[in-house]
Order: C-alpha cells, then structure tokens, then sequence
C-alpha cells in the first residue's frame, strides 16, 4: 500500500463531526456483534461505511480534475457519455463467411453501432480449413481464410463509415484481408477505422492461449512492423489493443489485471520507442480491453484507478503532453466467468450489474454476454437480450445523464486510491522482473495468476463467495428450458472445404509463390517490412494457413508456457 | 479386485482440439495434485494420437479432457483411438463448457463423467479416484 498516509488533514472533518462519527462507530460496534472482515477481489479490506474525514483527499485537481484534463480520473473526453455514449460491439461469428455477413447485418440494424468479426477457433491456430478436424469447424466463429471469405463477410457493409473490430492475432491476417478488399472497392486506408482487438501477443502467451500463432520473439516483430506500416498507411486504425481480460479471466483479480496490462502496454510503448518511433504519435493508437467482473464497485474504480494511473504513466515515463496520447480508451465485456449454467437465466441480471459497472467506469465501447455462453456458442436470442440489456441501460436507465457519477462518492473515491495502489505495486513488481517480456518469459506473470485463480475457487467451494444457484439457493433444474443448440450444417462445412479449395486451384501459381517466397524473405531480413510483404501475398491470393506457416518457418511456433 | 489404490492414482490433464482456455485444466490439475494424484499435465491443442501416446507412456488411469469450446466433439475419437491402443481400461472424464445433447453422446461413447460448470472439488476428486480404482482392476496384466 502506498496511499492513504503523510495526507494532509482534511479540513471537513472538524471536531464535531468526529465526534459524531466516533459515535456512530460505538453504535455500529455494539449492534453488530461480530463484524467479519469484508474484502473485495483484490484483497482489499473494505470498510462498513465512508465519510470525508476518513480518508483525508488530496487535491482535487491533481486526483480527480475534470474530464479530458489531467489526470483523466473523471473520463477521458470532456464530454463523455453525454457527448457520444459508447459502441455496442457484440462479437459474433458463425459458420460461414454469408452466415457472419446475415447475422451483422441484422445486428447493425438492432442498434449495433460498430462491428467486431470472430473467426472459427481454427483461423486462430493458423490452420485453414482443409486441415481441420470436420467435428470441430465453424462451431465457434466464421471461417476466414482468404480475401474471397472477408469480401463475403463485409459485403453490402461501407468499410470506410463504421469502426471495426477485429479478433485478429498475429500476423494480423484477417487485417490484411480486409485492407486488400478495401483496396479492391476503391476505398481509401486512411478512411479505414477500427482496432486490432487481439494484438496482445503476451496476452496471449500468457492466458487465453488459443490466439497464440508464433514465438514470442516472432511475434513482437511482425507487431511493431506492423504498427509501423498502419503507422504510415493506415492511420486511423488502432494497431495495439492492450488486453486485460484474459488475464482476468484466467484468475487475475481486477487490480492485478489492470496492473499487469498497464506493465504489457509500457513495455510495447518501449518497444515502439526503441523502434524509432514517436511516443506522443503512437500512443494516440493503443486503445485496452478489458473484463467486468460482477464485482461493481470494485469495476468502476479499477476503470478509475486505471485512466488516472495511464494519464500519469505516459507522462512521467514518456514525456508525453499531448492529450490525445494520454487517453485511456477502452473496450470491456462483461465477464463470462460470472455467469452460472445453473439457473441461467439469472445471468442477465449478472450481465447487466457488469455492463453498470463498465458503463460507470467511463466505457467507449463494450460488449455484453449472452445468458446462455456457460451453456454452448451464444444463441441468437441471446445475443438479442445481450444488445437489448445495453440498449436499455443507454436510453430508459439515466446512466449517461451525468459524467463519471460515482465520482465524489467517499467510498469510490477511497477504493479508487486502494486499487491505484494496488495496481502500481503490481507494475512495480513486474518492473522489478525487467519489465512484462521477461515477467512471463519467466513463468512469473503465470505464477501469479494461476495462484489466485486457485484462491477465487477455494472461496467458491468454501462457500465464502456465494454463488446464486451453485452454492446456495440451488434448485431443481428444468433442462428443457435451456435454449436450443444450434451448430452449423454439416454440408455448410463441406461447402466452405469445397470452396477453399476451388479458390486455391484458381490461383496464379507463379505469382503465389512469388509472394509467399517475398514474405519468407522479409521475414528472414531485418530490415523489410513483414506486414508489407503480408498484404502482398493476400494480394496474391495466398491463404491464412500458407502465411502462417511461412512465418512459423521463419520466426518460430507459439508454443505457449504453461504453468499448471 | 481392489477397492483402494496402492499407489497413487495418474491422471492425464489435458485439452485436445483449437481451443486454448485453460483456467479450468490448471484448477483441476492443482485439485488432483493436492488430492495425492500424481497429474501429468500438458500444453492445450494436443492430438488424439498424442494423447493416447502419452496415456501408455504415463501408463494413466484418467484422462481428464477439458473443454470450453466445442472441442469435446472429438472425444469420441479418443475413446476409438484408446479401445485401439489397447487402453480400454482408461476411463476418461470431461469438464467444462458441455451443452445436455452432446453429454448424452460423449456418455454413450464410453465417456465415465461430464463435469459441468459448478462442479465442486470433492465431487470431481472422489469421481476421479474412484475411476482410478475401477481402471486399475482392469488394467491387463502383462
């Protein structure tokens, strides 16, 4: 803990009020027998009640300030939700390329205003569907492995006037993919909008390592060539999405997760530095991502403690002044970890009091589970509630009436500080390890998560964290309740195999090869661009799987470390 | 036959398929350890023919497949490949993120036990050790 002591005195508390409150201590005392420690997920003790001269404030303007100024506590625009409230980017994908390209439409037009594609868990291991075992294809994302599938995806959508996101790891494909499909339709890069959601390669090696493709090394320098060509190119695509929610996911509590994604973000801002390029340019395009827990007010200062800590961060390490590249912007979904197969209707509610949370912590864009995601792939009714609970939280709920509405609240802003403290001990932990590379080319970063996860789940079985439904007022179930599953056709698959096939028999092979050989080449140099030469190779019709593999040739396999 | 084991039971933690969550598998793997289980335990996207390679290799009582994608779907592919291998006596337990209709498939493949979300630590150790016992009294003598 580093807050909280050598404060100045707070002037509100004068003498009578703390008589009164050492008052009101005796009568709590006396009434509650005995009082149990309260602790929130990251291990702070959190106390029955908050009054100003508790917690003496610092300044107001160098803790709080208004929004868009330093240090961001408050919001990172000044008018927030009351300007423009947030994306509704619900991340769905399906079977095959005209499947995904239905349901977004339909999607867009039920108030969704952004839109975000998930390929098949297939495309994130790098292999195209030829290769894959037919049980398993299509069941979780659209499969994308050509230019061909990506022009099916984003047929009848204007590329050029709405934000895409894209579940994209490296080498950034589906990237590629779509700047030759803009390229094919007469459209400007530079009008291009959107963010790499999946950039995080040490996400990846760390947690949620589906989307981990090559070697750690590999993948930071297909990263920062990348970033250097959109730099250039395409220059209002966010090339770094810092991710926060798979660690969070793997067990990281909130404080922890934002810690150790801030440590991530520094150490790709180093990285770009050390590249040559220029922190205040660069770090207007980092955008983060992160989960909600049902954890509410511990969400809400998490978000807080985060904008401030990153405002203050770039400053002090970067030099930075302009404001644009002091904003902390983000993405968050609702945590799937919360939600129960038990009673599963229950998980709306749970859904809704995460999406509050993010919502009240100053949100730009998020997305909310479906009830059913502990189940099987989310339904599209699900998916309906999922966009109609934030619907109904933006427009009948007067969340966005007010900017940053908790703020001034002595418990919020006392567990802003607790959180800021605990997420700089965390950064500093990791600087201790020589920064984020290191922290989990060590296993550290690993250590540390799997051992609170550990601890999360003993609470669980121990009863101490209620769970509705799992470990108290559980029920009789109704089966017959749950939703339907649907999977995609069988003969959807054998289309789509059909189709790569006929795509890859109609290819130029001189050209392919050609490409194929540049990338290899790039890839081999230290001095040409890999992105370049990526999009050349989609320009000749290569496939993610052949890019993939030239570059798992040349930079090395993600095989990720596992520590159990 | 025997209704306790003389030496600890093995369990092979794994994940087969695409899918890489593994907060689950390494939650099990610690359960089993702290259990006295000795737990093999491996990266996430095994193969079948790998899992079964290291099933003879551990000489494994369990296998413990998790899945939170749809990578369950395969199971039934192990459960050919180990038959084949002549580990018949393996028992093999799934947990994670198994929708009701493809429960009753993995079951009536030889699956022993799917687990859901919510299952609690007892309940998975003992399912586990007494799977272990059962597989033991199987095992062909050599």
């Amino acid at each position: 803990m580093m807050n909280n002591i050598d404060k100045p005195t707070s002037t509100t508390g004068s003498d009578t009020q703390r008589a009164a409150f050492e008052a009101w201590q005796q009568n709590y005392d006396a009434l509650i027998g005995e009082d149990t420690p309260v602790k929130n997920r990251s291990g702070i003790e959190v106390q029955p009640l908050y009054w100003p001269g508790g917690d003496p404030d610092g300044d107001y303007g160098d803790k709080l300030g208004f929004p868009g100024a330093d240090p961001m506590t408050r919001g990172i625009y000044p008018t927030m939700h009351r300007g423009r409230t947030w994306s509704q980017r619900q991340l769905i994908g399906l079977g095959r390329p005209v499947d995904f390209n239905a349901r977004i439409k339909k999607i867009l037009a039920s108030g969704a205003s952004a839109l975000s594609i998930i390929p098949c868990n297939s495309v994130y291991r790098g292999i195209d569907c030829d290769e894959v075992e037919p049980e398993i294809l299509g069941t979780c994302g659209t499969i994308i492995n050509t230019e061909e599938d990506m022009d099916i995806c984003l047929a009848d959508i204007p590329i050029d006037e709405i934000s895409i996101g894209l579940n994209d790891p490296s080498p950034f494909t589906m990237l590629a993919q779509m700047l030759v499909v803009a390229e094919k339709r007469g459209i400007d890069w530079k009008k291009v909008t959107g963010t790499s959601n999946q950039s995080d390669y040490i996400s990846h090696f760390v947690a949620n390592h589906m989307f981990y493709r090559l070697s750690l090394q590999g993948a930071r320098r297909v990263q920062l060539d990348t970033a250097a060509y959109l730099a250039e190119h395409v220059p209002n695509w966010n090339a770094f999405s810092i991710v926060g929610q798979h660690m969070q996911q793997a067990g990281a509590t909130p404080a922890q997760a934002m810690g150790l994604t801030l440590s991530t973000a520094i150490q790709y801002a180093e990285d770009c530095k050390a590249r040559g390029m220029e922190p205040e340019k660069f770090l207007e395009r980092f955008t983060f991502f992160f989960d909600i827990s049902i954890s509410f007010f511990e969400e809400v200062a998490k978000f807080r403690a985060g904008r401030r800590i990153w405002n203050n961060l770039v400053t002090e390490r970067f030099g930075v002044t302009n404001p644009r590249a002091k904003r902390f912007k983000f993405h968050a979904q609702t945590s799937g970890c919360d939600l129960t197969r038990q009673q599963p209707l229950n998980n709306i509610a749970r859904v809704t009091v995460q999406a509050m949370a993010g919502i009240l912590g100053g949100l730009q864009s998020m997305h909310t589970d479906g009830y059913d995601e502990v189940l099987s792939t989310p339904t599209e009714d699900s998916a309906k509630i999922a966009v109609s609970t934030q619907n109904i939280l933006k427009h009948e709920a007067h969340l966005c009436d007010v900017i940053d509405p908790l703020g001034g609240s002595y418990y919020v802003e006392s567990l802003t500080d607790a959180m800021e403290a605990e997420i700089l001990d965390v950064i500093a932990q990791i600087d201790a390890e020589g920064g984020m590379f290191k922290a989990v080319e060590s296993g550290f970063v690993q250590q540390l998560i799997g051992a609170s996860a550990l601890e999360f789940q003993d609470q669980v079985d121990s009863g101490e964290q209620i769970v509705v439904g799992v470990n108290a007022f559980a029920e009789d179930e109704d089966a017959s309740a749950r939703p339907t599953l649907k999977r995609p056709p069988k003969e959807h698959m054998e289309q789509q195999v059909e189709r790569l096939k006929q795509n890859k028999a109609a290819r130029d092979t001189d050209a392919l090869t050609q490409a194929l050989e540049g990338l290899r080449k790039a890839a081999q140099s230290e001095d040409t661009n890999i992105f370049a030469a990526e999009i050349d190779a989609i320009r000749a019709g290569a496939t993610l799987g052949e890019i993939v593999k030239v570059l798992r040739d040349e930079l090395g396999f993600g095989q990720p470390l596992v520590v159990a | 036959m025997t209704e306790v084991l003389l030496a600890p039971a093995r369990v092979l933690v794994t994940k087969i398929g695409l899918d890489g969550h593994d907060r689950g598998s390494r939650i099990i793997a610690a359960y089993l350890r702290d259990a006295g289980m000795e737990v093999i335990y491996t990266n996430p996207w095994q193969a079948i023919d790998a899992v079964v390679a290291l099933a003879l290799e551990e000489d494994v009582d369990v296998i413990g497949i998790s899945s939170l994608a749809t990578d369950h779907l395969l199971v039934p592919k192990l459960m050919v490949a180990l038959d084949a291998a002549g580990l018949g006596h393996v028992r093999v337990v799934v947990g994670g993120i198994v929708p009701d209709e493809d429960e009753a498939d993995l079951l009536s493949a030889g699956v022993s036990k799917v687990f859901h979300p919510g299952a609690v630590r007892e309940e998975i150790v003992s399912v586990v050790e007494q799977l272990a016992i059962a597989a033991n009294n199987e095992r062909p003598v050599d």
